[in-house]
Order: structure tokens, then sequence, then C-alpha cells
């Protein structure tokens, strides 16, 4: 299992080294600055993370609470 | 796991082929522009102008949440998970201009939940214990922006408070912007503080007859009653004086990267590092092992939880916006999972998009997992919560998104309006579906 890690972290990290990065100005940077490209959760989804960290195992790496509560229903 | 490669490989080619779609050079400018406007002399541009705090914007956010399933914890793995959940919370965002004009934010958050449990009911071992339950979270957090930089700094604190678990937290905050502000590094540390309540199920309260004199007995959240000291008092649910608690603390360092690639496509990677210790099982949740006997579970009071994952999202022509997430996720407790989130938001117009979404996760079993009747009195740990079992789940549904320039339904103050639907379901039998609703005021 160690072994699929490091192959995962070898590729993410290849995909960021082998990516050519264009400098954008601001006045370029429409689309990017839309609201639906933002990087994280829309803020409707803030309860549907929190029921899914109730019942899966796994929770984290996605910029959100990693604790507290109990969802011990 | 080919799969994943596969995917990684060919996100680095998209990337690739897009890389040089806005390469144009900007026409170097030598002369000064044409402008009609005169600088008034002696006007300082650069003097300090604070200003007051005002409210800047005010989110509000409704879900209801249905779930069925026949695999509680509970009752060991096989009986009743239907739950009724009604969530709503409200944040507020208050902003002002300090020193140097950085930007200060200062957002105050406040949430409170209604649930339904059928399963609750059966801590007590006739079933006529409490069903239903109200968690309420404030939380508040303070944020400051270099204006000229774009970094950011703050600092958050959290409760979480339920009949039978107190939660308080702390984070501390920062990002640091790369020069040309096309990438971010931000650093998150957060630490909660628990309290599990121990209220264990019936049979195993042992009743004290006859009580010590000066002594009471009160009746716990379980339904059933414990030896109070002299003088305490029971509310109406049955009171969790004289219960005693035993702490859980969960420690979160994570960190994240965003890059702009280009004008089209940019993406994050998230890395959290998580440590978890103390009371990890719930004391209501019973095991039954193969000799038909009953117990509590047991879990191992430390755990460490290492989630690693990406978001890519890809501007596609005009009207197409595709949101993407993985998540690699191992724990030392013997889980591994993967998630996978596709979104496709279509702009109908600039102000009106539909989004449906599809969500795959697959887990592993912890090693301390085993369904009802299957364990061994000799197992060192021992649970039947399904949240440990191997499993695969889908979510899917559909999300609007409104904001017109005018404001929702022409109401100026409601800039936003967000309705998402999606329903839920387990390999293991658990289904839900969840409705939320969020609106954005300014």
């Amino acid at each position: 299992m160690i072994k699929q890690f490091a192959k995962i972290l070898v590729c993410l990290l290849l995909t960021a080294s082998i990516t050519s990065c264009v400098h954008l100005k601001e006045y370029q940077k429409n689309r990017i600055n839309d609201s639906e490209m933002v990087l994280s959760n829309r803020k409707v989804e803030k309860n549907e993370l929190n029921f899914q960290s109730y019942e899966e195992a796994a929770s984290g790496a996605n910029a959100g609470k990693t604790g507290g509560g109990c969802g011990c229903n | 796991m080919r799969k994943v490669y596969l995917s990684i490989i060919g996100f680095s080619i998209l990337c690739r082929l897009n890389a040089y779609a806005q390469q144009t050079q900007d026409t170097s400018i030598t002369k000064t522009a044409v402008s009609l406007y005169k600088p008034v002399g002696g006007q300082d541009s650069t003097s300090y102008h604070p200003k007051r705090l005002r409210l800047d914007e005010v989110n509000l956010i409704s879900s209801y949440y249905t779930q069925t399933g026949d695999h509680s914890a509970i009752t060991g793995g096989n009986g009743t998970q239907n739950v009724i959940d009604l969530s709503n919370g409200i944040d507020l965002h208050f902003v002002w201009l300090g020193q140097n004009n950085n930007k200060n934010t200062l957002t105050t958050g406040f949430g409170i939940d209604y649930h339904t449990s059928a399963s609750s009911a059966f801590v007590t071992t006739t079933g006529l214990g409490k069903k239903d339950g109200t968690r309420i979270y404030p939380s508040l957090d303070w944020t400051v922006e270099n204006a000229k930089s774009g970094n950011t700094f703050g600092v958050g604190v959290y409760y979480s408070g339920e009949y039978n678990y107190k939660s308080k937290g702390a984070d501390l905050h920062f990002s640091i912007k790369t020069a040309d502000k096309n990438g971010e590094f931000g650093v998150k540390l957060q630490g909660y503080f628990d309290q599990v309540t121990l209220i264990y199920p019936s049979e195993f309260i042992a009743a004290i007859t006859p009580p010590p004199a000066g002594a009471v007995y009160v009746t716990t959240a379980s339904g059933n009653t414990v030896l109070e000291s002299a003088g305490g008092s029971a509310d109406g649910h049955g009171s969790r004086i004289g219960l005693a608690s035993s702490p859980r603390n969960t420690y979160t360092g994570s960190l994240s990267y965003s890059q702009i690639i280009n004008s089209r496509l940019q993406v994050v990677f998230l890395a959290d590092g998580v440590a978890q210790n103390g009371y990890l099982g719930l004391p209501y949740h019973r095991v039954y092992f193969n000799n038909g006997r009953d117990t509590i579970e047991k879990l191992p009071s430390s755990r460490f939880k290492i989630p690693l994952g990406f978001r890519v999202n890809y501007f596609l022509g005009d009207d197409i916006i595709l949101r993407s997430y993985y998540r690699y996720y191992h724990d030392n407790w013997g889980i591994n999972s993967n998630t996978a989130n596709l979104e496709v938001a279509y702009k109908v117009s600039p102000f009106f998009s539909i989004s449906p979404f599809y969500r795959y996760y697959a887990q592993s079993a912890a090693r301390y997992f085993a369904p009802y009747g299957v364990h061994s009195p000799d197992d060192e740990y021992y649970t039947s919560n399904y949240e440990y079992a191997k499993f695969q789940s889908s979510f899917y549904g559909i999300g609007l998104r409104v904001a017109p320039p005018n404001g929702v339904f022409g109401w100026q103050n409601l800039h936003e309006l967000e309705l998402r639907y999606g329903h839920y379901s387990q390999t293991v039998g658990l289904v839900s579906d969840v409705i939320s609703l969020s609106l954005g005021f300014k």
C-alpha cells in the first residue's frame, strides 16, 4: 500500500513539474475568477460533507473540518 | 489503480496542450496612455484611510437529510439506521481595513441541527430510549490579508455540543502567494479537544439495591438509571450529571498548494496528517460475539490518518466548467480508500448554472471490524460499526446556482442562491437523500 501511495505521489509531482504554467495578468483571469471555478467545496455542500464523514471512515484533504462533532446516530 | 495513473497522465497531457492557449505577449507599453484625467497637485494617494467595520456578507445554509439502513452499530451491526436530520446554519462576514489597508475579515458562524435516530432508542434494551437530539455549533474566525502581497494569516475557534458529545477546537492558518500571484501555498493547524459522555447500553449498568442513604437515581439519556450523589438533579431527558466522560483529541496539519496553469485551468494539491488519541469508540456501540454474548465495542486509543487529494477545475469552451476531485486515504487501522468526484457546471446564462455531479467512494475494512456475531471474545479489538466495513458508495445529484446582478428574484441584497439535491447509496445497504439550500446576502 505504501508503494501505491508513493506511486501516486510521484505521478502528482511529475504532473506538477512537467506542466508549463502560464503567467496570467489580472485582466486575463476572467475565466479563472469565475465563481464556478473556485478550488474549494461549494457553500451548499457543507452539510453533505458532514453526513459523508459520519458514514465513511475516510475524511480530510478537502479543506474542511477533520474533527469535532459526534455524528454518532 | 491503473485507472488512477492513466487519469493523472491524461491530465498532464491536457495541461501540456493548454499551456500555450493564452501565450500572446503583451505589447510593451512605453508611452503614457491618453487620458483626460489630470492628477490634482499635492494629493497624497498613500495616506492612511481606516475603514469602519461593516457587515459584508451573510450566508444561510439549510439541509434536510434522510437515511435508511439495517446495520446500526448500537445494535451490533444488525438493526435500523433510520435517521432524519434538519440542519440550519448562518455565517456573518464582517470586514474592515486596518493598517496599510490590510483587509480584516471576522466570520462568526452558528449552526443548529435537530435529528431523530431510530437506533438511539435501542441504547436501552427496551427500545424506549431517547430518539432525538440537538447539536449546536458556533464558530469564530479572524483573518487578515496583506493588501500588497495577498498573503493571509488567521485564527479560529469552534464549539460543538450535543447531549452525549462536546467538542472544542481551535486553528491557526496562513497562506503565501507566489510572486506572480498565480500560485498559493496554505497551511492550517487544527486541534479538537472532545469529551465523549459514557452512556452505556442498559444491560451493562448494574443497579445498586438498595441505594445508599442520601443517594438518588437519575434517568440517563439511554433511558436507564444510574446512581447520583446526594443533591443532584435530573432534567426532562435524563441528566448527564453524574455520568463520566472520556477525552478524545484530534490534531490536524493541512498543507495545500494551488496553481493557475493557464487561463482555463487551475489545480490545488491537498495533504493532511491527522493524529487522534483518547476514547475513539462510542460507549453504546454493541458487539455480539460468536458465542452469543454482547459487549461494548473496543478500539485502539490512537489513530493516524493520511488523506491526500487534488482538485482540478477546467473551463471548457464558454459555458461548461469541469470540477473534479480525487482523494487517496490511508490510516493505521488498515483502512485505505479512494474518492473521485466529477461535477459538470453548465452555464445556461452568465448568472444561472446547472451542475450534475457524481461521486464514487471505495474503502477497505478496518482490521478491527466484523459483522454481527462474528467476533471472538479473544479478539484484542472489536467493532461492528459499518463505518469501518468494506464497501463502495455512489453519490449523485444536481445543483442549481443563481446569481443575477440585480439580485435573486429582483431582491438586490440576495446576491446568490444555490439549491442542491443528492442521492447516496452504499453497497452495504445504507441509502440516504439530502437536499440543501444556500442563500447569500450582501
